[in-house]
Parts: C-alpha cells; structure tokens; sequence
C-alpha cells in the first residue's frame, strides 16, 4: 500500500524527521486559513500516488494569496496520469543548497532489507544507478539485527559529512531504517533531502507498506478503498477476494493460479489477441468465486469474449462449471478445463451448450477468433 | 534419487487439524509420504484419523517439516521448526509479511536448514513423497528436475510432460514472493549434484531478477542441459500479477530480459507452456 507524500510526512515527524512545515487541504476555502499560518509565500503540491507531478504541473510555487487560490484551484480540478487530483499539500518552500538521497529497499536477492544513499539527491535513483552506480551506497541490513546506528554513521561519513552535519544525517537515516522496520515498510525514501540554512529537511517523502502486514499495521487499514492504486473494478475484484488487473484488450480472462493466468494472457496474445484483464481466481476457488469473477469482467466495457482456463488441481472442475452457469454475460464464452472431475464438468457445460477444450492454445484461438 | 525429499524423510505438519492441514495431510499419506505426526499447539494427544497430533514439533521425531499455519503465525512456527534443525522447511502460506520472510530465511541460513516457500505449492519426488500441495497424479518417475515460481503453471507444463513420457526426479514450486528460501540458483545446484537428474525445466515469470541470476549460474555451473518458460510477456510494469512478486519496476523485471539472458546462455525458452517437451526431447 502505497502512501501519499503528506501521509508519510506525518510518519515523518513522529519520529522527528525535519521535513518542510506543511498541511494538507481538500479544498481552496480551506487553503485560507493555512495560508494564514503558512504566510507567503507557499509551494502547493497534488497528492497523487505517480510520479513526474512536476512535469504534468502538479507543484507550483506562489508568492501572493491570489496566486496560490488560483493555482489551488487549478490543481485540485487536474487530473496526473489519469487520476484526479483530490488533496494538495501546502508547505513553505525551503532555500536548498544541496539535494542528497537516503531510502531504504528489499533486496529480493540478497533477502535482506538494504539501505540507499547518494549525494546524487533530487533525481530518479535508478537513473543515477544506471549511469554512475559508484555514487550510491549500499549497506545490506541483518533482518535479525535490523538497522544499528554505526551503520549510518558510517553512510553519513562517506557521504562526506563531519562532526555535528554528519550525526544528524546519521540519525536521519536511522530514523528512515526504524521507520522501515517498525511499519513493515517494503520501500521508504527522501529524495531530495535537503541541506538547507536550517540544516537538513526532508523535502519528498515515499512510503510504501506491505500489504501483507496489514493485520498488525492496523493504522493504515482504512484508507485502502480509497486508495488511488486502484481503478474501481479492481478495488470491486479485491473485496471479492480475486486477484484483478484492468487491461486495454477485448479478450476478457480468467484463470486459476497467477502463473497460468499470466500464460493465458500470453498465449491470447501470441494468436494475435489483446487480453482485456488479468483475473485469477486462486487455487481451490468455489462456484461462487468463478460467478464473481464473470461479474466483474461483465464490468469492464469493450469485453467481446471471455477464455476460461482451468487446470485443476486442487482446483474442482465441476465445482467452476456450476459457477459459470450462475451468471451469463452476454458475450461468448470459451472454456478450457482438465483436470479433478473434469468428466462431471464436461457435463454440466455440455448440457447448457457450452463447448470445452481440452487445450490452452486450442481455447485461446478460439477465444480470440470470438472477439 | 531426487533431491530435498524422499520416501525415508520424517515429516511433521504444522498446522496440521486446520482445513487444508487436514486435507492435504491426508493426500500426502496416501501417497507414501511419512507423516509422523501434527502439531497444533492446544490440540496435543488428539488423533486425526491415523496421524498423532502433538501440542509441540519438539514432541515429534521428524526430519522435515511442512507448515499450514496463518500468516501471521508463520514465523514463530517456521523458527520452531528451524530450532530443531529440521530441514526443509516447506512454508505453503501465502501473505506472509516480507519482514517475517527474510527473518526466518536469515536464521534458516545460520542454522543450515533449507527454507522452501513462503506462498510455494511445495515439492514432490515421484513415486517417493509428496511434500507439498501439487496434485500427485499428474507427476511419473523420471530424469527431469523442474523449479518453478508459480503452482498451476507448474501443473500445466508437468501435464505435458507426462503425457510425453517425460517424468521427474523432483519438482519444486520456489513460490510466488518476492523473498523466499530456495531460490532459483540454490535449487539448480541441487539438481546438478542429483546424479539421477538429466534435464532441468526451470519456469519463470515477470519480477525481479532472478532469472537473470540464475543464467549466469547456469553458464558457469550447470552441466545438464536446462529448458525455460517464462510468462507474463505481455504484462503491464507498475501491476501486481496474482503473485506478489510478480511485477515490473521501471525497467527491471521484464519476460524480455529474463528470455533474452536465458537464451544468451544457450537455455531455450519456450513460447508457450505446450512446447517445453519438444524443447527437452531435442536436448535429452
């Protein structure tokens, strides 16, 4: 679950991470009164979960109240990269003399959470990694150790920091790794942090918490139906408990297991097909998950057929046969299944009309001819 | 032989009286399999049919342990298993948090015990022992080992193979997470030392790097000859497909590039699922 700037900020100053004095607002009536206590002048910036915000004119700078309603107004009323703008962060805009970076990622390889940092601030990391990798430091953490300070000293001193500079970059950094690993963090970032007359001031913040540990990061639980990670279909598909991705193809798809729905897609697209989604339904899933997936694809406008692709395993072939009949939608339907009790599914489809295929490229050919 | 399991393996269930535990019990029994007892904590001194359940895996003489236990349980049942030393240590459960994930995988490597999964269908040595949720009826003995990060992918191409008359050694789900125990390359080391392993199936996806890892392991140490699948070609980047793991970031991730690193290092990688016998028969 990805947070917004304003949202990780908070986090931020919980564990007192300087960050530029700023608030959120939802509307310009309410920009007023932070104007008042912000004073002028002010850079407003879109709460979106995308990047490149500055680039599409999502964070402007303004030095009079007019401009900033103005700017507010516009900004609010915008949409980045497809998603409404619906919350503006307001902060006084700092004097930057140099923009590092410090972040803190899993290492999927190296399975251990790694820490980031680079006097190369204020640009795209993976950039910066692609073309001058020496200027990034990487120190592996020991999950069972987690972050020691040492370590950050030691980044910090590198970086070319001493005496006080250099411990309060240290414990900025360690701050970051203990943000991490006490919210169950899979990415956390400053870029830039600042060095400003004041000293150094997170100036962006990213945060992105595993969604796996949602059950013990009970503060971040509510605001996922509002999240903007999501289009609405999708979100639909996750209460349904199917896992969803929205396409731009006509060849809706569903499948059982993620690596056989990703292969369908594939193979859909290998006969010349576009896939209008991803759908998995999960290994075992019930009628009823197999109706709710037919539902949710019944969603998605353009869907001209639908390739079912069924391996069952621990998955019943009859069991998504009698989910299928549940729910008719209104455009063809090929149906692949093999597999446990896949005779009795035979049946039950063949009964209704329904033609099976026995293989995966057979069904998505047909599938595809279908559209 | 096969690798990590066989039919003289001791294996403990942990989580074993919950509904997939008891189930999945059961299925691997039935197959040979030597279940020597449950363990759910609370529930010590029942029977589950003719499977002993115990409070503790301390109570149990086991060599291997396979765990059904809730997510968020996973890793205090994980390091109990680990504080024996039994190994592996088949984690089935899906949503395990990554920080759980690499604390067990840390203490595992300390220990010297092989973490399987988290979010694995587990493994199986034809003919030997299930370990594992795969369904065993579409496995035959036979020279191929096969790794694979997603489980009814797996399913799909061992079908084929099978019916190609092409069975297998051991075949091995390394599971769906971004951060798991055994890994491409650990596993691909195993199958090179099994002298009754001529071929391996490595199955792939979109996410991370290492598929790309693995083919340079493969160039340096692999002697056998290696056949891949890699799906999600024609997935989205920034999209979770299913698998957690599963997603491309920026540029990183790609079914391009694993299929391009693969190829440069001789190992064929079939287009679609189907292919993979034909693939293997022109190699073997």
């Amino acid at each position: 679950m990805k947070l917004m700037e304003y949202e990780a900020k908070d986090i931020f100053v919980q564990y007192d991470i300087p960050t530029s004095t700023g608030y959120m607002v939802e509307n310009v009536e309410n920009l007023k009164a932070v104007l008042y206590k912000l004073g002028l002048p002010v850079i407003l910036k879109a709460q979106v979960l995308v990047g490149g915000r500055g680039k599409a004119g999502g964070i402007k700078f303004a030095k009079t109240e007019d401009e900033a309603m103005e700017m507010a107004n516009k900004i609010l009323n915008m949409e980045i990269k497809g998603l409404p703008v619906k919350k503006l962060l307001v902060c006084t805009p700092s004097e930057i003399q140099k923009e590092l970076y410090v972040g803190f990622v899993i290492d999927r390889n190296k399975k251990k959470m790694t820490l980031l940092a680079s006097t190369e601030g204020g640009v795209d990391i993976e950039q910066v990694a692609a073309t001058s990798p020496e200027k990034i430091q990487r120190v592996l953490i020991d999950p069972i150790i987690g972050i020691q300070e040492f370590q950050c000293r030691n980044v910090a001193s590198k970086m070319g920091y001493k005496g006080k500079e250099m411990l309060s970059l240290a414990t900025i950094i360690y701050k970051l790794g203990q943000i991490m690993q006490d919210k169950d963090a899979e990415l956390i970032e400053i870029n830039p942090l600042a060095i400003t007359p004041n000293g150094f001031e997170a100036l962006d913040a990213k945060l992105v918490i595993d969604d796996n540990s949602l059950f013990r990061q009970t503060e971040f639980k509510e605001d996922f139906k509002d999240s903007q990670e999501y289009t609405p279909i999708e979100i639909k598909a996750m209460e349904a408990g199917l896992a969803y991705v929205e396409l731009d193809g006509d060849v809706g798809i569903i499948g059982c297991g993620a690596g056989l729905v990703m292969a369908s897609l594939d193979v859909v697209n290998h006969y010349g097909g576009k896939p209008a989604n991803f759908l998995d339904i999960g290994g075992g899933a019930s009628a009823e998950n197999m109706k709710k997936a037919l539902e949710i694809i019944n969603l998605k406008k353009g869907v001209k057929s639908i390739f079912i692709n069924i391996f069952g395993g621990i998955t019943k072939c009859d069991e998504i046969a009698r989910g299928i009949l549940e729910f008719d939608p209104s455009v063809p339907v090929y149906v692949r299944m093999m597999g446990t009790n896949e005779k009795e599914a035979r049946k039950i489809l063949n009964e209704k009309g329904y033609e099976l295929y026995q293989s995966m490229q057979e069904a998505a050919k047909a599938a595809v001819k279908g559209v | 032989m096969a690798i990590l399991v066989d039919e003289k393996t001791r294996i403990v269930v942990q989580g074993a009286t919950g509904r997939q535990g008891q189930f999945h019990s059961n299925r691997m029994k039935l197959y040979g399999s030597k279940i020597v007892g449950g363990v759910t904590p609370g529930k010590g001194g029942q029977m589950m049919g003719d499977i002993p359940i115990y409070d503790t895996v301390e109570e149990v003489e086991a060599d291997a342990s396979i765990i059904f236990v809730p997510s968020r349980f996973m890793k205090d049942a994980a390091l109990e298993a680990i504080s024996l030393g039994l190994s592996p240590v088949v984690c089935i459960t899906e949503h395990v948090p990554v920080q759980d994930a690499m604390f067990i995988i840390e203490h595992a490597k300390e220990q010297e015990v092989d973490i399987v999964g988290p979010n694995t269908p587990g493994l199986i040595s034809p003919g030997k022992a299930l370990l594992g949720i795969l369904p065993p009826h579409i496995f035959k003995e036979g020279p191929i080992g096969l790794l694979s990060r997603s489980g009814t992918l797996t399913y799909e191409i061992i079908d084929e193979m099978t019916r190609n008359d092409l069975g297998q050694t051991t075949a091995l789900g390394i599971g769906g997470d971004p951060v798991i125990g055994m890994d491409f390359i650990s596993t691909l080391e195993r199958f090179e030392q099994d002298k009754d392993t001529k071929a391996i199936v490595m199955i792939g996806e979109i996410g991370g790097n290492a598929e790309e890892l693995a083919a340079e392991y493969i160039k340096e140490y692999i002697t056998k000859p290696v056949v891949s699948y890699i799906a999600g070609k024609t997935a989205p980047p920034g999209k979770r497909m299913g698998h957690a793991g599963a997603v491309i970031s920026g540029n990183t991730g790609t079914a391009e590039s694993k299929i391009k690193a693969l190829n440069a290092v001789g190992v064929p990688v079939a287009t679609m699922p189907h292919e993979v016998p034909q693939l293997l028969k022109d190699l073997l």
